[in-house]
Parts: C-alpha cells; sequence; structure tokens
C-alpha cells in the first residue's frame, strides 16, 4: 500500500495546501503589517514575510487616536438590535409560513424570497431618501431599522424550513389535550427549532457585523460610524495610508466574525446550505 | 386528525374570546406576519417605489421641488459613455469571476469530500475570506496590490520575472484583474462550501455500484456526481451572479472605479454620481439597470426550486 501515498498527496495535501495558502495569506499579511515598524513597512530590501521589531505601536494609535472602540461599539449595539428584531420578525412568519393554512401564503412566501434577492446596492439611494424623511440621516436607527430588511428574508426562508421538520403530531396533541395555538407554539415548537433559531441568529449578526454601503450612505460623523466605514474612511488621510492602523483595524474589526463563527461553524454552513441544499 | 377541527364556528349574538379569534389560523397567521412585511414594505417595498419615482426625475441635492423629466435619466445614461464602460465592466466582472470561483469552488469541495484529519478545522478556516468583513478584507488587499509596496511585485523582481512590479490598481486591465482576483479569493470558499454540502447528500452506494460495474471515476464524477449536485450549484451561480453584478465594498475599497472608470461597476457609479456629485435621480437610474438581471435571476430560482420541490 506505499503506492497509495504519494498518491494521496497529490491529490489531496498538495492542492488542499496551496488552497489554504491562498485562502489565508491575506490574514497574515494583515496581521505581520499591523506589527511591523513604518520604517520595515517601507523597507523594501528586507524579506517582507517576516517582522524583525514588532511593535504594538499601530494598535496604540487604533485605539488612542482614532474612533475605533466608538466603532466598535456602534457596530455591536446595531448588529445586537437588528438581530434581534430580525429574529422575533422571522420566528413569527416563519412559523405562520411553515404551519398555518391562510389564504395568500404562497404569495407571501414568495414575495419574502424576492427581498432575500434584492441587493443593497439597487436600494440604497432611494433607502437614504426615507431615511432622510423619517429624519433618522446620522442616527445609528438607520442602520438598526434598515439592517432587517437584508436579514428577516433569509431567516424566515430559514426558519420556515425548521419548523417543517418538527412533527406536527407533536403540536397537535397539544391542540387536542386543550392548549392554545400560541401556548403550542411558545412550549413546544419553539424549543425544537432552537438549533435553527440559534443559526439565523449567528447568521443575521455576521451579516450586519459586515455590512457596508448603507452604513457609508447614512452617516457622515466619526461618532456613529461602524467598524468598517470606520476604518475605510478615516485611516486614510488624503493620500496618507496608515497601513499599520489600518490592518490593525480591519484585523480586530475582522476577530468577532471569526469567533463567533469559528464556535459555531456547523450551524453557520447549516444555515448557508440550507437553502442550496434544500431548495 | 388536523388542527383545524378546533376552529369552532361563532355563532351569532355571541362575541369570540380573544383566545378563541388567535386560534382561528386566518387571523393568526397574519398577526404573526404582520412585524416582518411592515418592516420589509416600509424599508424595501416604499423605496424601491421611491427609486422608481427618482429616476424619472430630475431631483438632485441642489433642487427643492424635482420636476418629471419622463425616461431621461436613463437614455441619458445609455448616451453616456462612462456609462457604457461600466455595464462592460459590469458583465466581465461578473462573468470571469463567477466562472472561477464556480471551477476553484467545485475542485475545493471534492477535495474536502475526502476523508482526512483535522477535516473540520480545514473547513472552518478556509471559509474564512467569505465570512469576515468584505470592506476590512479588501484593505489587505489594497496593501498587497500597492504600486510600491505589493509582496507580489517584490517577488516578481526578486524572482528576476521582470525588472519591474505590475503597477496593480493603477492601469486599466491590470486593476481589473486586481479586482477580480481578490472577488475569486472571496467568493471561492462559499462556492466550495454549498457544494460540498450538496456532495455529501450523494448515495456512496450509486457510486461504488457504478464502480462496480466498470465505471471510471472520471465517468462516475461526471454521469453520476454532476447530474446529483446540480441543483445546488444551480442555485449556488444565480446567487453568487446577483451578489456580484450589485458588488460595491471590494470596488469602492481598492479603486474607486479607476483609473480613468475602467474598474466602475453600476453600483459604484451609482454611488459616485448620486452622492459624491449629488445627481439623485442620475444615480437611482444608473442602479435600476441592474433590475432586468435580478428579475431573471429570481424567476430562475423561483421556477427552479418549485419544479424541484415538485
Amino acid at each position: 500500500m506505499t503506492a497509495t501515498v504519494p498518491r494521496r498527496l497529490l491529490t489531496l495535501y498538495l492542492p488542499l495546501s496551496l488552497a489554504a495558502i491562498v485562502l489565508l495569506f491575506p490574514f497574515y499579511w494583515m496581521f505581520i503589517t499591523s506589527i511591523k515598524t513604518d520604517r520595515e513597512l517601507i523597507d523594501l530590501n528586507g524579506l517582507p514575510f517576516w517582522v524583525f521589531e514588532p511593535t504594538l505601536e499601530h494598535y496604540r494609535v487604533l485605539f488612542a487616536e482614532t474612533g475605533f472602540l466608538r466603532w466598535a461599539l456602534n457596530t455591536l449595539t446595531i448588529s445586537v438590535v437588528a438581530t434581534a428584531i430580525s429574529l422575533v420578525c422571522s420566528i413569527l412568519a416563519g412559523y405562520a409560513l411553515a404551519r398555518l393554512r391562510f389564504r395568500g401564503a404562497a404569495a407571501i412566501a414568495g414575495a419574502i424570497f424576492v427581498t432575500y434577492l434584492v441587493p443593497q446596492t439597487l436600494l440604497f439611494l432611494p433607502l437614504l431618501e426615507v431615511v432622510r424623511q423619517l429624519g433618522l440621516s446620522n442616527t445609528l436607527w438607520s442602520m438598526i431599522l434598515t439592517y432587517p430588511t437584508i436579514l428577516i428574508p433569509f431567516s424566515t426562508w430559514l426558519l420556515m424550513g425548521y419548523f417543517r421538520s418538527i412533527p406536527r403530531e407533536l403540536e397537535e396533541s397539544a391542540l387536542i389535550d386543550g392548549a392554545s395555538r400560541v401556548r403550542a407554539m411558545t412550549q413546544i415548537v419553539l424549543p425544537l427549532a432552537l438549533p435553527g433559531i440559534l443559526s439565523a441568529a449567528i447568521f443575521a449578526f455576521t451579516l450586519s457585523w459586515n455590512e457596508f454601503i448603507y452604513a457609508l450612505v447614512f452617516t457622515n460623523s466619526t461618532d456613529i460610524k461602524t467598524i468598517p466605514v470606520g476604518v475605510v474612511t478615516e485611516l486614510v488621510k488624503g493620500d496618507v495610508y496608515f497601513w499599520g492602523s489600518l490592518m490593525a483595524g480591519a484585523l480586530l474589526g475582522s476577530v468577532p466574525v471569526a469567533l463567533i463563527y469559528s464556535f459555531f461553524v456547523d450551524k453557520y454552513v447549516g444555515g448557508l446550505t440550507a437553502g442550496a441544499v434544500k431548495g | 386528525m388536523r388542527a383545524e377541527t378546533r376552529e369552532r364556528p361563532v355563532t351569532a349574538g355571541q362575541l369570540p374570546t380573544i383566545g378563541e379569534v388567535l386560534d382561528r389560523q386566518g387571523v393568526l397567521a397574519y398577526i404573526l406576519l404582520l412585524p416582518g412585511l411592515l418592516i420589509l414594505a416600509a424599508f424595501i417595498g416604499w423605496p424601491f417605489i421611491t427609486s422608481l419615482w427618482l429616476s424619472v426625475t430630475d431631483q438632485s441635492v441642489s433642487t427643492s421641488v424635482a420636476r418629471f423629466v419622463g425616461l431621461e435619466n436613463f437614455t441619458g445614461a445609455l448616451k453616456s459613455q462612462i456609462f457604457l464602460q461600466t455595464v462592460r465592466n459590469t458583465f466581465v466582472y461578473t462573468g470571469v469571476t463567477v466562472v472561477f470561483k464556480l471551477g476553484f469552488g467545485l475542485g475545493l469541495a471534492v477535495l474536502m469530500n475526502q476523508s482526512f484529519r483535522l477535516k473540520n478545522l480545514a473547513r472552518a478556516a478556509l471559509l474564512l475570506p467569505w465570512i469576515v468583513p468584505t470592506a476590512l478584507s479588501a484593505i489587505a488587499w489594497l496593501w498587497l496590490f500597492d504600486a510600491t509596496f505589493s509582496v507580489f511585485n517584490w517577488a516578481i523582481v526578486r524572482s528576476g520575472i521582470a525588472d519591474r512590479g505590475i503597477n496593480w490598481l493603477g492601469e486599466g486591465v491590470w486593476a481589473m484583474t486586481s479586482i477580480i482576483i481578490a472577488n475569486i479569493w472571496r467568493g471561492t470558499p462559499f462556492f466550495a462550501i454549498s457544494i460540498l454540502a450538496g456532495l455529501q447528500t450523494v448515495d456512496r452506494e450509486l457510486l461504488d455500484a457504478a464502480a462496480v460495474d466498470g465505471a471510471s471515476p472520471w465517468q462516475r464524477f461526471w454521469r453520476i456526481t454532476i447530474p446529483l449536485i446540480r441543483p445546488v450549484v444551480l442555485i449556488v451561480l444565480l446567487f453568487s451572479t446577483v451578489q456580484t453584478i450589485s458588488d460595491f465594498q471590494l470596488v469602492y475599497v481598492l479603486t474607486r472605479g479607476g483609473p480613468a472608470n475602467s474598474t466602475h461597476l453600476l453600483g459604484t457609479l451609482a454611488y459616485d454620481v448620486a452622492v459624491r456629485a449629488g445627481q439623485l435621480s442620475q444615480g437611482a437610474a444608473i442602479s435600476l439597470y441592474m433590475f432586468p438581471v435580478l428579475i431573471v435571476c429570481v424567476v430562475a430560482l423561483l421556477v427552479y426550486m418549485r419544479r424541484s420541490s415538485v
């Protein structure tokens, strides 16, 4: 069986390593750039892949001289509240669409699916007008209220799938025993759908955290910015790029989603592929 | 035993209690749907109508009362060289990246479908480009493509391939190549993970039976695996097409549409025209040009999903 070892090397380990290097290199690069001194950053003669005098100076600048902490707090607040709003709406809607029989159910499910595919770049301009009309320009509310439009459609579809997978009989026997439908829903169906709800929550949180164009267009003061927008718009002064701090900000801004995701990879992948596989 | 049996008819003169009303499925369903539908109507439905209205007026940041101008914004766009260039860019960008993402994604999925140690770790690590904020990972690419300090150029010059590095983001074709590379990097994991999920549903016994009948691995892959995962591939393709056509972040961070508009996409051009130049109506019209492609993809998906769920 010794012949199979090089074969496996060729069909598995080699291409897989190559893919890993290509996909992960930019992250390594971000990290290493963020701890290089400015002198080392612009040194064209040295070896760029290593850092010889590591420094935390760029991180100090990021925290002490930019609004990074404020942006982090804003991003967290927006993501948590938008996710909570979306979950409540999606659980209710997903349950209704999966379980109740009523006129127009198919049409409404179809309409929600269509909104799932509406890209942000199609709507950001008129949405800016709507945000202005509502007097929400340059507030956290402008994002808290609009992000659910990105989150509700897929959460609802994801949860519809979960609700459908729970046997109807469980609920019906509770109804026959005299429980009201609302009670059957909250005490029997919801606990069983918890994995799906967690999946939707993780997905919704990361999507809110990563959102860019609405946050870019709806805000203009430093205090209201989110991490992606703050880092991209405020760490470049004219033509001067603060590369070290840019990388530090980019890296720290990515850590929360990467962490959440690494704890719940299966949930995340489950949510990601639920539509594709079950569809 | 159906649950509807609990829906007692309400006799005249006897008001139903709240509990009884809620137990009627039609009433309860609409109550449950209300919050979500309200948000979608307010922030997708209403803006969409606003968008249609904006696009047929001459609204800009300086006009106080907008005038109806018919389809002028749409026809005006078609006469603009920048817009036509942008449409070309968008098609090139979408076409090229989707093909590569599909190819690499399929390859990576097949690799990952084998069993090996640390498979879960590998799967987690490989999805990273797709899950971190694109605007932030784009900053890493901005530095990787820097005219002077690009590490790619360092490698090119050091290895003696060329005397001078490439001006990645500063020359039209290279700038397009750069954003395409960054997009493929970000999107491939999504294809790979979705297709991998599809591969895992393929019945091993089917493949084994074919092997017993003398089918080569190649034949098994093309004749059995591919037809079985076709639904997943199709859905991922359509999703990715919609997302790529409407892309914004990578271009905004890497090139702002430059040099000389050679990397503008519909989204970034709409942003420039409306937000930077203040021509709201023209920007709205440019955005709306995405709509036909979107409709085609949505209809294709709906038809396909309906057919496959029957």
